[in-house]
């Protein structure tokens, strides 16, 4: 995960499916483990309280299935 | 300076006298292949011949008919990868695409914060300024500065979605079809969709 990304709370955008990760295929292993992959949505303002621009800008990434973490609802509010 | 050549510009840098150690690595990567029969010397610029070979026009291409072609257009934005079928491209990465649309409320601008994703099927190498740390690091965490940079300045009412391409995906920007543009052919409206438009630093325009 992206530095700027870690800890951050978002929102799914979109399921896309399952590839191998980067933790076999950096390592050169084509027939390692396969996990599922998501489209990300995060909110500029969230990831940086001095962001300028819109409330409505937002970062979109990939991020596996094992790299994330659900949270309750209502927890999203906080930073 | 001669008619054709009369800008002044600085000194340009000249070659490096030594190769670098990637330049090192590759050379004897490339020739262990070719020794032990793996690839051979043509096979290797072949390819080099192909990669700079692909160019923008192939995504401008994609572009124009998503204009023109409504149901192409759909088919597309909901998988990206009937492109490579429908225009009959190489996809000889195995780019798995996304197609983003732009909307009088979504401006979609692509980057890739690790280094150089880029969809390279559609629109060739991407350019120096693309990779560069400043683009990559600056395009996720300040995008209205970047764009400004380029030219582009949008008013806070239309969202910036920034795409990082940082991991299996890669994006191509679908750009709104500019006014004026009715009743223009395929190739015409191809014309005007550059490759900047389609990373979404700037918009298409008819002059």
């Amino acid at each position: 995960v992206p530095h700027y990304a870690r800890g951050a709370i978002g929102f799914i955008e979109r399921v896309l499916r399952e590839f191998l990760i980067p933790e076999d295929d950096a390592y050169g292993r084509p027939h390692g483990r396969r996990r599922m992959l998501y489209r990300v949505r995060l909110a500029a303002r969230a990831l940086w309280p001095d962001y300028r621009g819109g409330d409505k800008d937002e970062v979109q990434l990939e991020i596996y299935e094992h790299w994330l973490e659900p949270v309750e609802a209502g927890e999203e509010k906080q930073p | 300076m001669s008619a054709n050549h009369d800008h002044p510009h600085a000194p340009l840098p000249s070659t490096p006298d030594k190769p670098g150690e990637w330049e090192i690595l590759e050379i004897a990567v490339r020739e262990l292949a070719i020794e032990k029969g793996l690839i051979t010397a043509d096979d290797h610029r072949r390819l080099i011949e192909y990669l700079d070979g692909a160019t923008p026009a192939l995504g401008a291409k994609l572009v124009a008919r998503a204009w023109l072609d409504p149901d192409f257009k759909a088919r597309v934005l909901a998988d990206g990868s009937i492109a490579w079928r429908e225009l009959g491209i190489t996809n000889y990465d195995r780019t798995n695409l996304i197609v983003l649309e732009n909307t009088p409320t979504v401006h979609n601008l692509v980057v890739c914060t690790l280094c150089s994703c880029y969809p390279r099927p559609l629109l060739g190498l991407p350019p120096d300024w693309y990779k560069s740390a400043a683009y990559r690091s600056r395009a996720v965490r300040w995008p209205r500065s970047v764009l400004a940079e380029f030219g582009t300045v949008l008013p806070d009412e239309v969202a910036i979605h920034v795409h990082d391409s940082n991991a299996d995906m890669r994006y191509i920007v679908l750009p709104m079809r500019p006014a004026g543009t009715e009743g223009w052919s395929e190739a015409q409206l191809a014309a005007i969709v550059t490759r900047d438009t389609m990373i979404g630093v700037t918009v298409p325009r008819t002059a």
